[in-house]
């Protein structure tokens, strides 16, 4: 495996899975980031489904993280357009045409603007065909919105809003590692019958490159993949974090500790067996995200498995997330569940 | 209008110009052209003109002319240019008065003794139709009856009316095609009644049962019909219009001859929705119809503590949409008012939006006593003396279509129809338990199998716990 780095300024890349992990596909393709990746499932979606629309704000020109350049110069304005400010009429926008049939591929520009559609998205989108007894539902619709710590994002351009979302029967939540995941996992989101949220770690849009294919294909939801496997503690995270808890593994091995890493990629509805069959392997958890600790998707993981696993636990499960407070500019390095935590944390595990 | 001369030269323009502020909603301009039925001849053959045309032109012909008349003031000869094209631009400081001196006046055709209003403009309406909607009308005012009687039986657990909004209800749904989908806020029943919904599947829903389309998972009174194109009622309000400008967009893409129609109370107005949805709707260029029912309440708030601006129509403009304020009290007026809405809708893309006055004579809900907060006798006084179901049935009377006959025999059927409908609802099996947990998505994940399987479990070794009759 390459040498990985932590959060500076050089890329970032994602050779090939250790064995035992599941793919797709094992053909090589170009070398992406994940902007372009992103990019290219859009244009592969708005290819195979006449029916699909990208919209948002600035999408027109290519979004402000370039993930959606070239679509409308392709697809037309009809298709592809930039809408008011305004995120609950972007979502409710989305919820009418994909109740009409179509699939509508919302933008959201930063997860922390994600709120004033919150109302739309639990009370609307989650019940769509529950309250109307599947005679109707807005299944064609998936929100992509950027999310995570970019370094110097502060209070409203770094937050981790998915625990809120995991809290609502309905939909769906999926957040992807790496460009390769992420055209996949964006691919199966879109054309998944139900309502999906895709959070896309907008650290990684530049500074993760890996081998993307270049054809259409899918990767299944709710469906968690173990990256690396070993024997002492099993790791499991989403997003951009996994880079920092492969480099926490790695450190680990140093010292004789073999790590199980998994990442979870569908946070709603989550993969339980593959992590509970890890943990009776190892016999400890140990959940890493950067969303603050109180309240996060970490704490339902471990919940679940202790009912699961009880028994087979050497150690508490441990988490080693964000702080409690707003996410922090100029404290954002003492902020985050960095590398040195997470060994830690594994070290203070396996020595429970 | 308040109108500043203080510093203007020329007086006559001044006042032009001001008065082209409201030129766009001045009634000679929009209303329909006398190529109309007229008022002083009886109309009994069922052709329909399609005036909608000619409206349609001279409404956006009139929306040249302020350009036209500020060119002739002194002082605003230039113009100066900024993203979002050319402006003109005067030396003079001059506020737009926060109202006009004159509200909006309401479109009407019929006067309270239901007679039509010599001179007015409207689409003709046939004996044919015109005794449907009667009939829909009354039929809408039993069914709410009782229905709110077997809520206070305890029969069912929740019911709100639409009494006093019959006008709107019936005419709005008779002026649409079948083909206009329909995003309702929750008073809206009987668009869903003329469309074809039986008294058995709204006593269904009410009651939950195995035949409810709903399955049993909404409080009475969300109703839905994917069949009669009537998206499935929710509870808060406002979330529908944004998902109607969708829906339009999507009908303006497929190129469909069909439009969205949303309905909002004067409340609804207020929440961030309404904005969203109607700037969405104009920028989007959708074929939506937003129909407003300001019937002067939101349960105990009055529209005083709602807004300040005359009404809702006014908001429309803000957004570029083309508004209109009609007498949702007479059948006739808001059948003109929504069936050119539409036309409009469908034939230029765009969004209209029409305010409909009216009244809520009923109490919010079953869970509402509205003496609580307004006078009984303000309440009679709309329920007696401005009902619009009298209204209409006066006029329709007067020509000879309808008889205290034909009365009688509607009401008691109606009556009839609906205690059976609701004994048999009552009748009906309850909705399977294994309903609870599908359609959460389209397929039942791997939680809600095994919370099912729990559930099962539970109810069969504690069925005193649970409610009878859910089959497992």
């Amino acid at each position: 495996m390459a040498a990985l780095l932590g959060r500076s300024c050089r890329k970032l890349s994602f050779p090939s899975l250790s064995h035992g992990a599941r793919r797709v596909s094992t053909e090589t393709g170009k070398s992406l980031n994940l902007y372009s990746a992103i990019n290219q499932a859009l244009h592969i979606a708005l290819d195979t489904d006449p029916w699909s629309y990208v919209f948002g704000e600035d999408v027109g020109f290519g979004g402000v993280f370039r993930c959606t350049t070239g679509l409308a110069e392709r697809f037309g304005k009809n298709r592809v357009f930039n809408t008011p400010l305004c995120e609950q009429g972007i979502v409710g926008f989305g919820i009418g045409l994909a109740a009409m049939g179509n699939r509508a591929i919302v933008e959201i520009q930063f997860a922390d603007y994600i709120y004033p559609a919150f109302d739309q998205i639990v009370n609307e989108a989650a019940k769509f065909r529950y309250r109307s007894g599947n005679q109707f539902n807005c299944g064609g619709l998936t929100i992509r919105a950027p999310y995570g710590a970019v370094g110097h994002g502060g209070h409203y351009h770094s937050q981790s809003p998915e625990a809120f979302f995991c809290h609502v029967p309905g939909i769906k939540v999926v957040i992807p590692r790496s460009p390769r995941e992420a055209k996949g996992l964006l691919l199966s989101c879109i054309r998944d019958p139900n309502p999906v949220v895709f959070f896309e770690p907008k650290w990684l849009y530049r500074q993760a490159v890996e081998e993307v294919p270049e054809h259409d294909y899918m990767i299944p939801l709710s469906e968690a993949e173990v990256i690396r496997e070993g024997n002492d503690i099993t790791l499991v995270g989403w997003g951009a974090q996994l880079t920092i808890m492969e480099q926490a593994c790695l450190d680990a091995e140093k010292e004789g500790i073999s790590c199980e890493l998994i990442d979870l990629k569908t946070l709603l509805p989550w993969d339980k067996e593959t992590v509970e069959a890890s943990v009776k392997k190892t016999g400890r958890l140990l959940i890493s995200h950067e969303a603050p600790v109180t309240g996060g998707f970490g704490a339902e993981i471990s919940a679940t498995i202790l009912e699961r696993c009880f028994l087979k636990l050497e150690a508490p499960v441990s988490r080693v997330c964000g702080l409690d407070t707003p996410f922090p500019l100029v404290f954002e390095p003492f902020y985050m569940p960095t590398k040195n935590k997470i060994l830690d944390a594994i070290k203070s595990t396996v020595n429970y | 209008m308040a109108i500043w001369f203080a510093r203007s030269k020329n007086l006559v323009s001044s006042l032009r110009h001001n008065l082209n502020l409201s030129a766009i909603l001045n009634k000679c301009d929009y209303s329909p052209r006398p190529i109309f039925f007229s008022t002083t001849s009886q109309l009994s053959s069922t052709s329909f003109l399609s005036p909608v045309a000619s409206l349609r032109h001279e409404s956006t012909a009139v929306e040249t002319q302020p350009d036209h008349l500020v060119q002739i003031d002194e002082d605003d000869g230039q113009e100066l240019d900024f993203p979002g094209g050319k402006v003109g631009y005067t030396s003079e400081m001059k506020f737009i008065p926060e109202s006009s001196s004159r509200r909006i006046p309401c479109y009407r055709v019929l006067n309270e003794d239901g007679r039509i209003i010599p001179d007015s403009d409207f689409i003709p309406v046939s004996e044919k139709l015109a005794v449907r909607m009667y009939e829909q009308m009354a039929t809408l005012q039993v069914m709410d009856h009782i229905f709110y009687e077997a809520q206070r039986q305890g029969r069912i657990s929740f019911y709100l009316t639409s009494v006093g909004e019959e006008a709107i209800n019936i005419a709005s749904a008779a002026a649409l095609s079948p083909d206009d989908v329909v995003l309702p806020q929750y008073r809206e029943p009987g668009v869903l009644l003329w469309r074809g919904f039986t008294l058995e599947e709204f006593a269904n829903q009410c009651f939950g049962n195995k035949a409810d389309y709903g399955k049993g998972r909404q409080m009475p009174i969300h109703y839905g019909s994917n069949r009669l194109n009537y998206f499935t009622i929710s509870s808060p309000i406002a979330t529908q219009l944004p998902q109607a400008a969708g829906v339009g967009y999507s009908l303006k893409m497929d190129k469909k001859n069909a439009c969205a129609v949303t309905f909002i109370g004067d409340g609804g107005t207020s929440e961030g929705d309404f904005h969203a949805g109607l700037n969405f709707a104009a920028v989007m260029e959708a074929p939506v119809v937003f129909i407003c029912r300001n019937n002067g309440w939101a349960i105990s708030t009055h529209i005083s503590e709602q807004f300040r601006s005359d009404g809702i129509v006014v908001k429309g403009q803000a957004y570029g949409i083309r508004s209109i304020r009609v007498d949702g009290n007479d059948a006739l007026a808001v059948y003109s008012a929504v069936r050119s809405a539409r036309e409009m809708a469908v034939t230029e893309q765009r969004p209209v939006l029409i305010e409909a006055m009216t009244y809520r004579v009923g109490h919010h809900s079953t869970s509402d006593d509205s003496t609580k907060y307004r006078a009984a006798d303000e309440i009679q006084y709309w329920k007696m003396s401005r009902n619009p179901v009298n209204r209409f049935r006066k006029w329709v009377e007067d020509n000879g279509w309808w008889s205290e006959e034909d009365e009688s025999k509607l009401r008691s059927n109606a009556r009839k129809q609906l205690l059976q409908a609701i004994q048999a609802a009552e009748k009906w099996e309850k909705q399977p338990l294994t309903e609870l947990f599908n359609d959460v998505y389209d397929v039942k994940p791997k939680n809600l199998e095994e919370q099912e399987l729990g559930l099962k479990e539970l109810v069969e070794k504690q069925p005193q716990d649970y409610p009878h009759g859910f089959h497992v």
